[in-house]
């Protein structure tokens, strides 16, 4: 289980300092993504299965599509097209697809030997987490609850382009 | 069964968190400046898991469930300036935002 741990470990801290070194924002993103699945293997070694899971679902799909979308969204132009060819070169995909392959291989090396997971009393379940979290912290829940919803109001109206005249009669005149 | 040592997960964390913090200092793309923040609470997060791991507590977790709200409405907040930033300025570089000064 070690040897997964340290697997990890390197491809995160590696995968990291590739992301925050990039010049192009779509190949820090690609090695951003590969951080986080690492650090959700490092969570699932550690015992923490819940929240390995959530690793890989929130943060490497929810938040991560979200910035695909604004890159995408700031990239318009006609320059876009040739930036297009040239990001599906393997040398844009090849140095993630590399550090995924490791995590790839720490995954199967964990489901075929059965006896190299972490002992039972380590593991931390999903249901000692949701007891701990609907009893003991439902307050701190409430307020997350209340902070996600002023997140989205918040957006949704920092987002919106303004007008620039606040009447179909009132803008000729100006 | 051999357990992961934790000072070398914290140590890890620490990692993560030194070099999401040279991300936020030395770039000077925005939405690059963000993806840092996010390596930087991914972090803290990871340091809150392995404490609660070391002790077998289900609050490490619990920890991370509210880092991980946070930092999902902090994204959507801050893509959403960098949006209206893109559209006044024309840039994400954080240099153009200078002219405040003057």
């Amino acid at each position: 289980m070690l040897i997964v741990f340290y697997l990890a470990a390197i491809v995160a801290i590696v995968s990291t300092i590739l992301a925050v070194t990039r010049s192009n924002a779509v190949h820090s993103l690609l090695y951003l993504i590969v951080s986080f699945l690492a650090s959700a293997v490092v969570f699932f070694v550690l015992g923490a299965h819940f929240i390995a899971a959530l690793e890989v679902i929130v943060y490497a799909g929810a938040i991560m599509v979200l910035f695909v979308f604004v890159i995408m969204m700031l990239n318009v132009g006609s320059e876009t097209e040739i930036a297009e060819k040239k990001w599906l070169s393997i040398k844009t995909w090849g140095g993630p697809a590399i550090l995924s392959l490791v995590l790839f291989c720490e995954l199967a090396y964990v489901v075929l030997t059965k006896e190299s997971l972490p002992g039972s009393e380590a593991i931390v379940t999903p249901k000692e987490v949701g007891i701990s979290l609907f009893t003991q912290y439902v307050l701190g829940i409430e307020i997350a609850a209340v902070m996600l919803m002023s997140g989205i109001v918040g957006a949704y109206h920092l987002a919106q382009i303004k007008k620039k005249s606040k009447h179909r009669f009132l803008g000729g005149e100006e | 069964m051999n357990t992961i040592p934790v000072e070398q997960s914290l140590l890890l964390a620490a990692m993560l968190f030194v070099i999401g913090l040279i991300g936020v200092l030395s770039r000077r793309n925005v939405i690059l400046m963000l993806m840092s923040v996010e390596i930087m609470l991914n972090a803290a997060g990871m340091a809150f898991v392995v404490a609660g791991s070391r002790w077998v507590q289900p609050d490490g977790q619990v920890m991370f469930i509210f880092i991980l709200s946070m930092a999902a409405a902090e994204v959507s907040v801050g893509l959403a300036l960098i949006l209206q930033m893109f559209h006044i300025n024309k840039s994400i570089d954080t240099k153009t935002l200078g002219k405040l000064h003057d």
